[in-house]
């Protein structure tokens, strides 16, 4: 990179950016990093009740259902396909940055209402797999499943299911919310008018950031 | 300080595209894998579940990675900007640590102390005929 600098050079020493990232960028992984950890805290108290159960759930035999499919023994199929959509959103994403630092407005424009269409198709995916769970009678407080083991399981597993992919999708949806805007500000010709695009960049750091955290639920709640 | 801004943002090298699908395609090939690998354990019973978990959290980790790294464009930012974030990522390896051990520790002592729980935790539940609505209030636990 064009930022090396020599051994004996002092990055703090005043006079230099010793991060050589704009202000907004910055904060925004800041946020992100508190945003980390507060995901983070959620996954490591289900890990913790998890690891504290004599018993729990197969998901193989909780989430394997279709849209469209009647009764079906799909695992893992659905949930794969929603992974898929948000990599490809967050394919969309990296490329309307991509466009915006070539200055390419239209192409901006183009990748940013792929990445909505995507947002949204993620979220109606969740829609659909939340209102079928609660067709099962699975809720906060509802748990129809039987352990792995046929056991009575508790309501522990449902509670951590709906909250933190709720909070996952809440986070999906505010970001698609943020996209919305960027993509209006984008067609009025704010950013061309500023000369730059790193508000596209910044939303979409906090875009792949949601795309991060679905891989870890996706493993948390789905695989393992 | 509008002039700083501007020069370190004119200053970041150009995003070309072909590292973006590269890895798009990484990514899609790791999710395959652990689909595949899930497939393979169910119909088959192998590898078994606790070295299949071990896999998933070693592709989890690379997923994330390629994820920071391309998507969000850490790997070509300045060091200082990667390490002014991964040392504090790095508590999550003490919180795992310490917080799944707990739970563990929870488990065993609850067992030793409470013989109910143990004994109800390990009566499986008569199931009902398939298709037929469950006898007892869903959900309703112990």
């Amino acid at each position: 990179m064009s930022q090396v600098l020599p051994g004996d050079q002092k990055w703090w020493s005043g006079g230099k950016s010793p991060y050589n990232v704009e202000y907004g960028k910055l904060m925004m992984w800041f946020f992100l990093m508190s945003d980390a950890f507060t995901f983070g805290a959620f996954l490591i108290s289900y890990g913790h009740i998890r690891f504290s159960s004599n018993g729990w759930p197969n998901p193989n035999a909780v989430f394997k259902a279709f849209p469209l499919m009647g009764e079906t023994n799909l695992p893992l199929v659905f949930v794969s396909l929603m992974t898929f959509i948000l990599i490809m959103s967050s394919v969309t994403m990296v490329l309307a940055v991509a466009a915006g630092h070539q200055g390419d407005r239209k192409a901006v424009t183009k990748w940013m209402i792929l990445t909505i269409i995507g947002g949204l198709a993620f979220l109606s995916c969740q829609a659909w797999e939340w209102t079928h769970l609660h067709g099962e009678h699975a809720w906060w407080g509802m748990n129809p499943f039987l352990n792995a083991d046929g056991t009575q399981s508790t309501t522990n597993f449902t509670n951590f299911f709906f909250t933190i992919t709720g909070f996952h999708g809440f986070h999906v949806f505010s970001g698609v919310i943020i996209n919305i805007i960027m993509l209006i500000k984008n067609l009025r010709g704010d950013f061309e008018k500023r000369g730059h695009y790193l508000m596209i960049e910044k939303a979409g750091l906090y875009w792949h950031f949601v795309d991060l955290v679905w891989v870890f639920v996706f493993t948390c709640f789905y695989l393992l | 300080m509008e002039n700083t801004h501007s020069t370190a943002a004119a200053q970041e090298p150009q995003f070309s595209t072909k590292p973006i699908w590269r890895t798009f395609w990484i990514l899609l090939g790791i999710t395959l894998v652990e689909l595949t690998l899930a497939t393979i354990h169910l119909k088959t019973g192998f590898p078994s579940k606790y070295v299949l978990n071990g896999v998933y959290l070693i592709l989890t980790l690379a997923k994330a990675f390629y994820i920071i790294a391309e998507f969000m464009h850490l790997g070509h930012e300045l060091k200082n900007l990667i390490m002014s974030l991964a040392f504090p990522a790095m508590l999550f390896i003490w919180f795992l640590i310490a917080f799944l051990w707990d739970g563990n520790s929870f488990k065993v002592l609850r067992n030793r102390y409470d013989s109910h729980h143990l004994s109800q935790s390990q009566t499986p539940v008569a199931k009902p005929a398939e298709g037929s609505e469950p006898a007892n209030k869903p959900g309703a636990a112990e």
